[in-house]
């Protein structure tokens, strides 16, 4: 089976998952993001890469902050950027997802960013833009369903990177639920092509997805086991209609068990960093004086994003 | 009067039910089988049928499949050779009045092309809570019933069902799959769903329903008959139920003896099942089940328009087209499991007329002359103009098949072949 993402000559075409992606190509994508962080702190803050493209944000989910720093990094490339509110337009007309996309490709996009509700969704718009033969319009996956959310995972491997420097003796856990979490997914994937020997996933059984041990990680259900002597902690978010319900008894509970506390980061090791790709529960999922804290890393993260959704779009249009 | 009589010459004789394997003609009188071997007595053909290098087995058996327009599906049905069907009851409206019923049975007789022969409504509008009328079905032409894939949710219900059925002395062909734990799910949970985060469906939704089904059978002695299965799991527990001396039959979609979670690749919306495709170790389950004749094969046969599958995996349809696809992926099976050609044939025969209560899918003499000749060699590639269903969604695009039927009798008729 061909890999959807690459095209004929092997390059990234689509960015639609970090699954099977090659550590150098991570690589490249992280190292054209450090290029790309001083731009942002100009006075100017725009190069010329994409000047005359056209950049759809195709969002079939809600979600003001992933579209903004999307469209924020498109600006900075001085593409031209189309923010279509999928969710409440055409599809609420009954037009597919297909359609959706043919009548936009008839307005010339050069680049999609699309966010789904369903698993898949992008690699469905970029097999179908292959078929059609429009292989120089390219898909960079926003976040689909459970399953990918690429360039979060990214931007969590540029920030690892900041502040650690290396990845080979690193011991990472993520925590939470993990079972809906695209995020959790993308890291794994990169965080294993990057070498990281330990990833550690923590929650309970309810959020773990089944079978998660054979993507690399040592499962464990008791927080203060799991993250002892971490390098980096990744806390994810718990939606709100999880948290009372047959996954959990209450977000209280959930707090108590899996909350992360300057209590608890005291067992990771001293210089460990704590992320979380937003946005966050306090009091739910991480204690406010953790957020907060000497150690959080939260607020970089979100700078670092642009820089490396700038390097996704400009290697993509094959700069 | 001037009958049609028709002989068979040349060909190689499998009638898997009499275990008779050799290369013999075969004499047609009206609708009935005469004769194998020799001649009857003063029997003139009007019509010969040449089958050198063919196999003539008795017409083909599907426990499944959907009719979307009934007379191209039936049209599939003979090209594939079948020649006798169970519809599920899950049409639009579904099959809980006589008068669909009847009517659906005088359109299949009008055609002549296979017998069709519907499942019932088990419950008013499938709906899972008040009981069809199912003496009244049965008089219309229901042949078994069931719930398709509907939920009966209240297992209350399913006793009271069960217990009417046994009552009324008809057959309940059950999907086992709990409602609850299939709940939101798409795809097994397993390594391939986990990985690509599609909301799974977990073998134990077979299991419990399958548990269930079975202590429900026990308590009540309802004929049943629990189908598609997918799991090891569920042919284990059937084969313990059978062991201990229940009359619980079972069977497997032909898609689910060839794939697992791995071919739906990425997310390749052809792979999309009810129940789903399951561990590479399921599979082998399945395939042994059906070796051993724990388990019929049925098509499955569900066309979806191709709008139903250019979706995301999880908003896809299930299913897949299948009428024209089960001999040459039953013997396809054979040969990959090393399954004697008869054997298999039982698998899409006999074992699924006996499990329907009809008398068909053997060539005893005096039988209803449903007949297929295929050749075991030919092959072919699966395109949507190769297939006459207008289901042309297959998990198999572009694959080459080898088998194909070259005719297909029905009641002693040819119904479809080049001859005809």
């Amino acid at each position: 089976m061909p890999n959807p993402q690459l095209n004929a000559h092997g390059e990234l075409t689509h960015l639609l998952t970090t699954e099977g992606l090659p550590r150098e190509t991570i690589e490249h994508i992280l190292d054209t993001a450090a290029s790309f962080l001083e731009v942002s702190d100009r006075s100017v803050k725009k190069v010329p890469l994409l000047r005359g493209k056209s950049v759809f944000n195709l969002f079939f989910e809600n979600s003001t902050r992933t579209r903004t720093t999307f469209e924020i990094a498109a600006k900075r490339l001085s593409a031209d950027v189309i923010n279509l509110d999928v969710a409440r337009s055409s599809t609420a007309k009954g037009e597919t997802l297909l359609d959706t996309v043919d009548n936009l490709v008839a307005m010339h996009a050069d680049m999609f960013v699309v966010r789904h509700n369903a698993s898949g969704a992008p690699y469905l718009i970029a097999e179908h833009l292959r078929r059609t033969g429009r292989s120089e319009v390219h898909v960079v996956n926003a976040g689909d369903g459970r399953h990918a959310h690429p360039t979060q995972g990214l931007l969590d491997m540029y920030t690892i990177r900041h502040y650690k420097r290396d990845f080979s003796q690193l011991r990472v856990a993520i925590v939470g639920d993990i079972l809906h979490s695209r995020v959790a997914r993308s890291d794994i994937h990169a965080l294993k092509a990057l070498g990281v020997p330990e990833i550690r996933a923590i929650g309970p059984q309810t959020l773990l997805p089944v079978a998660i041990e054979k993507m690399g990680v040592r499962i464990f259900h008791d927080l203060r086991e799991g993250v002892r002597d971490c390098d980096v902690i990744i806390m994810l978010r718990l939606q709100n209609e999880r948290m009372n319900g047959a996954l959990l008894p209450s977000a209280r509970e959930y707090f108590k068990c899996y909350g992360l506390t300057t209590e608890v980061l005291a067992l990771a090791k001293p210089d460990a960093i704590v992320m979380h790709p937003g946005p966050m529960n306090r009091g739910v999922e991480i204690a406010s004086d953790v957020a907060d804290g000497a150690q959080s890393v939260i607020l970089p993260q979100v700078t670092f994003g642009i820089a490396v959704r700038m390097a996704v779009m400009s290697i993509l249009a094959g700069n | 009067m001037n009958k049609h009589t028709i002989h068979i010459t040349g060909g190689r004789v499998i009638d898997p039910q009499r275990q008779f394997d050799q290369v013999a003609d075969v004499y047609i009188d009206g609708d009935r089988i005469a004769a194998i071997g020799a001649a009857p007595a003063g029997f003139v053909a009007t019509q010969t049928i040449d089958a050198q290098g063919c196999i003539v087995s008795p017409g083909f058996v599907d426990l499944s499949a959907r009719l979307g327009g009934v007379e191209p599906e039936l049209a599939a049905a003979v090209a594939g050779g079948i020649t006798a069907l169970a519809c599920p009851p899950d049409t639009r409206p579904p099959l809980d009045e006589a008068g669909l019923v009847e009517r659906i049975v005088r359109r299949g007789a009008a055609l002549g092309l296979a017998h069709i022969y519907p499942l019932g409504a088990l419950t008013q509008e499938l709906g899972g809570e008040k009981l069809a009328e199912l003496a009244t079905l049965r008089k219309s032409g229901c042949i078994a019933f069931s719930q398709a894939q509907r939920p009966l949710i209240d297992t209350q219900v399913l006793l009271r069902a069960m217990q009417y059925a046994a009552t009324v002395d008809v057959a309940l062909h059950l999907q086992p799959q709990d409602h609850y734990l299939a709940r939101d799910g798409v795809a097994h949970d397993g390594d391939v769903g986990s990985r690509l985060g599609l909301a799974g469906i977990p073998v134990c939704a077979e299991t419990v329903a399958i548990a269930t089904a079975l202590q429900l059978a026990k308590a009540t002695g309802v004929r049943l008959h629990l189908t598609r299965l997918s799991s090891a799991a569920g042919i284990a527990l059937v084969r313990e139920a059978r062991r201990n001396g229940l009359a619980v039959s079972c069977d497997v979609g032909i898609h689910h003896l060839h794939l697992s979670e791995e071919d739906i690749g990425y997310f390749d919306s052809h792979a999309r099942f009810t129940p789903p495709l399951r561990a590479t170790s399921d599979r082998a389950a399945l395939r042994e089940a059906v070796a051993e004749g724990l388990a019929a094969i049925c098509s499955d046969h569900t066309p979806v328009s191709e709008d139903g599958k250019q979706l995301p995996f999880g908003e896809a349809q299930p299913g897949a087209t299948g009428l024209e696809l089960l001999l040459p992926l039953t013997l396809r099976w054979a040969q990959e499991c090393g399954v004697p050609l008869a054997t298999a044939l039982a698998r899409i025969t006999c074992d699924p007329a006996t499990i329907l209560g009809i008398e068909t899918g053997t060539l005893a003499p005096g039988s209803r002359a449903d007949l297929c000749i295929f050749d075991p060699e030919a092959r072919w590639r699966v395109t949507p103009d190769t297939l006459r269903s207008q289901g042309k969604n297959t998990p198999f695009p572009g694959e080459e098949m080898c088998g194909q039927v070259r005719a297909t009798l029905v009641g002693g008729r040819q119904v479809f072949g080049d001859s005809h």
